[in-house]
């Protein structure tokens, strides 16, 4: 018995009763197709590991189901350009 | 009249575009697309050029008017205010992405119908961290019966709807070898379960049981319920962003802390970078300076490159460095060169400290582009080779 309580509020905590995504600091997270990764790298002309790191476990992105290597496009809202693209690769840690 | 826009939909930035909209709504189509094709030629003249250097840019920026700033933490002498760390130490702790931070606050938006003030005392009193020795109004030690009477604050246990039973419950879990009993609503009697030594076990138990532990989130060391423009929120001292989020009427949509590693954890690394871009624009809007936001967004873009915060130290972006030189440039240079001699490291010289060291050419405005030039011209190859061959 005493064992079974620790078990109960791990999973509590870990189904928190917001949205990530709904947060004002949390921008738009998509992740990219093939073609679209390959156009990335065309575009600005780089090799993957050149590209900014994300990490698989980021909370935005857990959701997702992505796997190292994929690229994910952030949607930013920026005080400068109104809305700005960032790309980040998801990174194993 | 809408192809026109199209064109330039990807090229141009939309805050550029609206701002075309707004001023061109009248233009006829032709004119429109010359518009557009003027705005465009104007929008890549005032592109950063490759190779120019950012960095020292933003960093002599960021610098020259933080001369300015106050040096030191604020004190409020006489009142029981918190210090509140700002200026220059509060911008170091931000941009060093320290884990401790000297002033760590939440600011709790509500909900409707709680954010026009609806029990908001009530609110902050349950989010507050409170210790048993809020509930106590008097001790009374009796030494002969070796117990001890603690009266309590009625109207703070209204507050949260405690009753003495309650609160028994929650001493039991604090502290052990003590019985308690309810004496009406508002008594408790403690007495000690050891057989001997009972009174003073009551002396120890009156200091002790002032720090129990009773309601409210961890961490959260003060409440201030405040209104800000049209609605009321709560600013807090001390930060738990995780356990004020899963608490009912809390806006877990706005609600933010100024830890920016608790930020990450819970929201990920885009949030930080963010937040760490609102954390200096507070500072420095506090202190009325004014730095284009560009520059703090490169500070941020670099800090949260690896996915995780690194700090602009020693320990954080500096160590992710691939060049040996531009370490140990850097701060304690010989840790650095020594490390690198013991698990031979190479240094490719990519960068610009190294070059600088070695008297290079640096990477850098007319210096990053090479030129490949041939020597021979193939004619000139060509009738050599001919020459040679006769």
């Amino acid at each position: 018995m005493p064992k079974k309580t620790p078990k109960k509020r791990s999973e509590a905590e870990e189904k928190p009763n917001f949205v990530v995504s709904d947060h004002v600091l949390v921008p738009k997270h998509e992740v990219c197709t093939e073609a679209e990764k390959k156009e990335v790298f065309d575009q600005y002309k780089v090799q993957p590991h050149q590209l900014p790191r994300i990490t698989a476990s980021d909370p935005a992105i857990r959701h997702l189901g992505v796997k190292v290597g994929d690229v994910i496009r952030i949607t930013r809202k920026s005080d400068t350009a109104g809305e700005a693209v960032f790309y980040r690769i998801v990174s194993s840690e | 009249m809408a192809n026109a826009y199209a064109e330039y939909e990807t090229k141009l930035p939309k805050s550029i575009m609206e701002e075309v909209k707004q001023h061109a709504a009248g233009a006829t189509d032709a004119k429109l697309k010359k518009i557009l094709a003027a705005v465009y030629i104007e929008y890549q003249r005032a592109l950063v050029d490759p190779g120019e250097a950012v960095g020292n840019v933003a960093a002599e920026s960021i610098g020259e008017p933080g001369t300015q700033m106050t040096l030191d933490t604020f004190h409020f002498a006489g009142v029981s205010e918190m210090n509140v760390t700002m200026g220059l130490p509060r911008l170091i702790e931000v941009l060093d992405a320290r884990k401790t931070i000297g002033t760590a606050m939440m600011e709790v938006y509500l909900l409707p119908p709680y954010n026009a003030g609806q029990d908001i005392k009530k609110i902050a009193e349950k989010i507050k961290e409170t210790s048993f020795r809020e509930y106590i109004l008097e001790f009374h030690i009796d030494v002969l019966e070796a117990n001890m009477t603690i009266k309590l604050d009625k109207t703070k246990m209204d507050m949260v709807d405690a009753t003495p039973d309650k609160l028994i419950k929650v001493l039991l879990k604090g502290l052990k070898g003590f019985e308690f009993t309810a004496i009406g609503t508002d008594t408790i009697v403690a007495k000690s379960a050891a057989k001997d030594e009972q009174l003073k076990d009551i002396y120890h138990l009156k200091e002790k049981i002032k720090d129990v532990y009773v309601n409210g989130v961890k961490g959260i060391k003060m409440v201030l319920p405040v209104k800000r423009g049209e609605e009321f929120l709560i600013v807090t001292a001390g930060t738990n962003l995780k356990k004020i989020l899963a608490i009912e009427g809390v806006d877990t949509t706005r609600t933010t802390t100024n830890n920016i590693y608790e930020v990450e954890e819970l929201l990920g690394i885009e949030a930080a970078r963010q937040s760490i871009i609102n954390e200096m624009n507070k500072v420095l809007d506090n202190q009325g300076i004014d730095i284009d936001v560009r520059h703090i967004m490169l500070a941020s873009d670099t800090m949260s490159m690896s996915g995780h915060m690194l700090g602009i130290s020693r320990y954080g972006i500096v160590k992710e460095k691939p060049s040996v030189l531009a370490r140990a440039s850097f701060e304690t240079p010989l840790k650095h060169i020594f490390n690198a001699a013991i698990t031979g490291e190479e240094d490719h010289l990519n960068s610009v400290i190294e070059n600088v060291m070695l008297n290079q050419p640096v990477p850098l405005g007319t210096g990053l582009p090479r030129i490949v030039v041939r020597h021979f011209p193939k004619k000139v190859v060509k009738k050599a080779k001919a020459e040679v061959e006769a």
